[in-house]
């Protein structure tokens, strides 16, 4: 035991760790803030109903399946990744493929399902099952008549509407079925204990979420900085135009772009899912804060991304040592200072 | 920008200020009945959402800025004229060798002054926020107001005089002047339809004078108003501050009508709300946020009972909005009949 600034050492270092797993979650999240603004070119304001999604469904596939933790690590995030290809091809990208027709079947059909099927099924269930069967319908429907490609310019902030209006959606409708409080969701047993540093002690499950996003950051950051894959992305981000002239889908691409940023929400989920509660409202605060990061970092770079993350993770974790009342605004302070000295963000480039 | 150079403008501009000179007539002859028809108390609510969702109307209809943190002003307003009207005296932390109180002792004030100072209290932080977040453009913009709404949040949360979790509560709601006692509703409804007609007068009034013009200009095309000379950040900011000293003239209306400031003010899903009510109403159009005002607060109302199913209703309405009308309800009808509202 030995002191730091007059800090005790074990409390120094615990609020670091916490820092840092918070910083974890940034990280995530403004990275699937980042990959999806830089193709579709909105902000993606349910990432943090996603992140929930993803919490819940590794609470659901454990209550209903009796599915492992492990298991939900690679089941959540591809049904949350769904839910969001299925969203971007019907709603999303209906902002500028306008088809009127398309959406106004989509929805009716969301609508009559979930409404049907609500009668005998819970209706975060329904309204799955009413999603997946109505994007069916509609890929069959307009199967022979896209209008693909016939685009209508559109301001961005439709985007933001719309995306916010899906995230109060998500959020009333597993309020509705589960309240407020929080449901528990248990370590798994493989990452239960911890290890005993000398100066701290660090609990196994922690050192693994900070591990994933670490590796998950990572190995995003390479497949779009060093792959084919990531080129074509980056190319149809600079001039989607051109891309689609070689002969590239470019709308499947941001369909999957989307899938793949919000299928990250829901990992960052199911890895908070032992460490806080499972709550309906366990994205809608921590979502605000990461737009803070995200605008600290500047959307403009992958890395940048990721360490403002974990950087500011770390500085609210001090915050919270030295000055506790500070530690919920720091992030916020942190935003305005940067804005004054470098507008465009850290990593950011003068648009 | 297309009007100032269209030489028919003159005509095109008489015909817009007939038409809206009409529905305008037909809205205060409402206001003036609807208190013997409806439960003042509702209508209150309303008029002080509506003049919300007009002032923030101003900055995203006619300058094309989203915000989406402008329950900050209008929350913050209502604790400054709820605490100025219960208790008065202002206590500010200065340093001098640490932090200290500075008191300084005022008695609590007539509803009037308490509005006032609520007002201005959000005119500053507006020109704080404002000054802030122009520096960024377009989805940055939004994302800036909101996470300095949720800082103000926060210290609305810690601060004392808030009283957190509680609000202030019991606030008097006093003698107009010192004189007209305001705890009849009738009394009271008559201040806020004041209140509104004279907010919803200044901000047509702004949105149809030369700087609203070039307001406009602005949301068509920035670049092109900068290569005109105009200094953009100067305009935008002013835009900024007077939507934000609306909002904030609504907000202490509403503390001193409910007599009650509370967190629900000030969190983002009040921005949100107002956010909706513009949109439902009918973005960039003068009548429009306070009809979407008087639609979301009935349907909030009437539907109180089914609970969490309002936020699902809210969501389901914005994205139909958004993908299928977007010129919102008083938009469409204007296109339908081909005339400006």
């Amino acid at each position: 035991m030995f002191e730091i600034f007059g800090i005790p050492s074990t409390a120094l270092f615990g609020q670091l760790l916490i820092g840092l797993i918070n910083g974890s979650f940034y990280a995530l999240l403004s990275l699937g803030l980042a990959v999806i603004f830089g193709m579709l070119n909105i902000v993606n304001f349910s990432h943090g109903a996603q992140y929930m999604m993803g919490a819940f469904m590794a609470f659901l596939l454990l209550q209903y399946f009796n599915l492992n933790y492990f298991l939900a690590l690679a089941i959540a995030p591809l049904i949350v990744g769904l839910t969001g290809i299925i969203i971007e091809r019907n709603l999303i990208s209906q902002l500028y493929r306008v088809s009127k027709l398309r959406i106004v079947v989509f929805l009716a059909s969301v609508a009559a399902l979930s409404i049907i099927l609500s009668l005998s099924l819970d209706p975060i269930v329904s309204l799955v099952i009413a999603t997946l069967a109505s994007a069916v319908l509609v890929e069959i429907v307009f199967a022979l008549r896209l209008t693909d490609g016939a685009s209508e310019p559109t301001d961005h902030i439709y985007g933001l509407l719309l995306t916010f209006g899906l995230a109060l959606i998500t959020e009333g409708i597993f309020r509705h079925q589960y309240g407020s409080a929080g449901q528990p969701y248990g370590v798994p047993d493989l990452l239960k204990g911890g290890q005993n540093l000398g100066f701290m002690f660090l609990p196994n499950y922690r050192a693994w979420v900070i591990a994933v996003s670490v590796v998950v950051c990572f190995a995003t950051w390479f497949v779009i900085e060093r792959t084919k894959l990531g080129a074509y992305l980056r190319a149809a981000t600079e001039n989607p135009t051109l891309v689609r002239a070689f002969g590239i889908n470019v709308p499947r691409m941001i369909t999957l772009t989307y899938g793949f940023g919000v299928a990250l929400s829901g990992l960052a989920g199911v890895l908070a899912a032992p460490i806080y509660n499972v709550s309906p409202q366990m994205g809608s605060d921590l979502i605000i804060v990461v737009f803070a990061v995200v605008v600290i970092g500047g959307m403009g770079s992958i890395m940048g991304a990721v360490v403002t993350g974990f950087a500011l993770g770390i500085i609210e974790g001090l915050t919270k040592v030295f000055w506790p009342e500070a530690s919920s605004t720091v992030i916020f302070v942190i935003m305005g200072i940067v804005l004054l000295i470098r507008p465009a963000g850290l990593f950011g480039r003068r648009a | 920008m297309q009007r100032v150079v269209d030489p028919l403008a003159p005509v095109a501009q008489a015909s817009e200020f007939k038409s809206q000179a009409i529905v305008f007539v037909a809205m205060v002859v409402a206001l003036a009945i609807a208190p013997f028809l409806v439960y003042p108390v509702f209508l209150m609510k309303a008029l002080c959402f509506a003049l919300f969702a007009c002032a923030f109307n101003l900055l995203v209809g006619y300058g094309g800025l989203l915000s989406f943190g402008h329950a900050l002003y209008f929350g913050w307003a209502s604790y400054v004229a709820a605490h100025m009207a219960k208790v008065g005296v202002i206590e500010l932390p200065f340093p001098a060798g640490g932090w200290h109180w500075l008191a300084i002792p005022l008695p609590p004030l007539t509803p009037e002054l308490a509005i006032l100072f609520g007002t201005a209290v959000a005119a500053v932080l507006g020109l704080l926020a404002g000054w802030l977040s122009i520096r960024r453009q377009g989805i940055y913009f939004s994302m800036i107001t909101l996470a300095l709404a949720q800082m103000l949040y926060f210290f609305a949360l810690e601060a004392k005089f808030t009283g957190g979790e509680d609000g202030i509560q019991a606030v008097p709601r006093g003698r107009l002047f010192g004189v007209i006692d305001l705890s009849s509703d009738l009394a009271m409804y008559a201040v806020v339809a004041v209140v509104f007609v004279a907010g919803f007068l200044l901000i047509y009034r702004i949105i149809h004078s030369p700087f609203g013009e070039v307001l406009k200009a602005i949301r068509e095309n920035e670049p092109r108003a900068v290569s005109l000379g105009y200094k953009t950040d100067r305009y935008k900011l002013l835009a900024f501050v007077l939507s934000a000293t609306l909002a904030g003239l609504a907000g202490s209306t509403k503390a001193i009508v409910f007599q009650l400031a509370s967190l629900t003010d000030v969190h983002w899903s009040m921005s949100g709300e107002v956010v909706l009510m513009t949109l439902v109403g009918g973005l960039g159009t003068v009548f429009g946020p306070g009809v979407g005002a008087f639609i979301i607060i009935g349907m909030e109302n009437y539907l109180a009972g089914f609970g969490e199913w309002v936020t699902v209703i809210q969501g389901i309405i914005f994205v139909v909005c958004v993908l299928l009308f977007r010129r919102g309800i008083v938009g469409e009808i204007a296109h339908l009949l081909g005339i400006k509202l």
